[in-house]
């Protein structure tokens, strides 16, 4: 089977020069759900803006189950990648949220009914059917990313891709994003510094700093290696034990 | 702006509620330009043009305070008018104490009955009308698109740059800052060029956002009932009257 997501050998840096990725390469399964992990300025948003294209490829290559990233492909990669921001504010812009998760199905030019349908079905999946007709600025942190999400699963992607989604949240908001990425029977790519989040939800993880994939294993293994967690600024809020968890 | 539009929506649901917002800004526009045109001293006119907007203002669910506060929103625009009677020449006639000049006493009626007229109007619609829909309706009145799409992104991000400029303002009195004099003003100036490179790096995350959800350089119209022929004809009532007023105010004076 093609994997959903293939990143080969991506490096990238900013006008000015500096070096933000350097020969990453990441290999996620259909149905799969990873996490990356690392620090701020580990370069884990500007991975982030590749896999759809956002930013330009610079060196290496990226393909979406089967389908490389490249400039004619760029419409229905965009499709595929369902892109999650980090701040729903910048990600929440119509006027009302209905008009929000109909943005993406009215760009691919669905016909009305179908876009209709598709934004009821997004809305559902994210149980904010109520709040379709608010303005998406006078929402609460917690509904604001749940809209966000529903944003994109309006485009029916093949995978999603999460930036940072617990920042903000406050500890009921993050368990209930939790319980909704659980439900959602798709392949997801969990972008976050939050340690037992990552735990919780992804059975899988990789640790990027300094802009490539310093280790690849299962979450629970990888967070039991203080060692490799402190190499990489990374720690485990205060009485966290992930061994005591078990495996998930 | 959002914040204070929730204040400016009357809520309501009366029947110029219901009419289709691209209908009742043409008839805006157009009852305005009437009463613009219409001879300053067609007095008879001013007063059916007034009686048309009180009787809108009544249906749209303002009370009559409410009303009044708003139109005092006109007050700062009209005070010179005030001024004009005693600086024109001309010939002079006496109001209770003063002695004034009669042109000047025509020209300040002309601006402060068209302005309170207009601004009237435009309280029709605002208190009718959410910002959303007027923002719609100038797209189907075929505004340039780019005009349409910066006054709705200006309706969504006002309310959090208000914000982010509150949060600016508290950190730097936090540090004791008590701006009184103008040499003090440099931190201010510092912070609206802060809340300028915000603003623009915000713009640019908004519009990858915008990308990644497949836009290509035009805002998608998503379905919305459109203006028929029933919101038309009511809402060009309004305006027909201003102009017929002002038409027989030509002929008559």
């Amino acid at each position: 089977m093609t994997a959903a997501l293939a990143v080969d050998g991506l490096s990238f840096s900013y006008p000015g020069g500096r070096l933000v990725l350097h020969d990453l390469s990441l290999t996620v399964e259909q149905g799969e759900r990873v996490a990356v992990l690392g620090p701020n300025g580990a370069g884990k948003t500007t991975f982030a803006l590749h896999l759809n294209g956002v930013l330009e490829l610079q060196t290496g290559a990226v393909t979406v189950s089967g389908l490389p990233l490249a400039k004619a492909n760029l419409r229905e990669i965009r499709r595929r990648v369902g892109m999650v921001f980090q701040n729903a504010d910048d990600q929440l812009f119509m006027p009302s949220v209905r008009e929000d998760v109909a943005f993406g199905p009215a760009n691919l030019q669905l016909p009305k009914d179908e876009q209709v349908a598709r934004v009821a079905e997004a809305l559902a999946a994210v149980e904010a059917t109520e709040l379709a007709d608010r303005a998406p600025h006078h929402l609460s942190g917690g509904e604001k990313r749940r809209v966000a999400i529903a944003t994109v699963l309006a485009m029916r992607p093949d995978l999603l891709v999460l930036d940072e989604p617990t920042s903000g949240l406050d500890p009921a908001g993050r368990r209930e994003l939790a319980n909704l990425l659980l439900s959602l029977p798709l392949t997801q790519v969990v972008i976050t510094h939050d340690l037992p989040f990552a735990l919780e939800l992804c059975p899988r993880s990789v640790i990027v700093s300094g802009g490539t994939v310093v280790a690849d294993g299962p979450t629970s293994e990888l967070l039991s290696n203080t060692g490799l967690l402190a190499a990489h600024r990374l720690e485990l809020p205060f009485g966290f034990d992930p061994r005591a968890l078990g495996d998930r | 702006m959002a914040g204070a539009h929730r204040h400016l929506l009357v809520h309501a649901h009366s029947p110029i509620h219901a009419l289709a917002p691209e209908a009742k800004i043409a008839a805006t526009f157009l009852f305005v330009v009437g009463v613009a045109v219409t001879p300053r001293e067609a007095v008879w006119a001013f007063a059916v043009d007034g009686l048309v907007i009180l009787v809108l203002l009544a249906v749209a669910g303002y009370g009559l305070r409410q009303a009044l506060a708003r139109l005092a929103a006109v007050l700062p625009f009209i005070t010179f008018a005030f001024l004009v009677p005693f600086v024109s020449s001309g010939e002079r006639v006496d109001v209770l104490w003063f002695s004034v000049s009669r042109d000047g006493l025509w020209a300040a009626w002309n601006i402060i009955v068209k302005a309170v007229l207009g601004t009237g109007a435009s309280l029709v619609l605002a208190g009718t009308t959410p910002i959303p829909e007027v923002v719609r309706g100038l797209g189907r009145l075929r505004v340039p698109a780019v005009v349409v799409s910066i006054v709705s992104f200006m309706f969504r991000y006002l309310d959090l740059i208000v914000d982010e400029m509150g949060r600016m303002r508290t950190a730097m009195v936090s540090r004791a800052h008590d701006p009184r004099w103008l040499w003090q003003a440099k931190p201010i100036a510092s912070a609206a060029g802060a809340m300028f490179v915000r603003s623009y790096e915000r713009g640019e995350r908004v519009h990858a956002a915008m990308l990644a959800r497949g836009f290509s350089g035009t805002m998608p119209e998503l379905e919305h009932r459109r203006a028929g022929a029933r919101d038309w004809t009511w809402c060009l009532l309004v305006p027909v009257v201003s102009i017929s007023a002002a038409v027989a105010g030509f002929a008559l004076t």
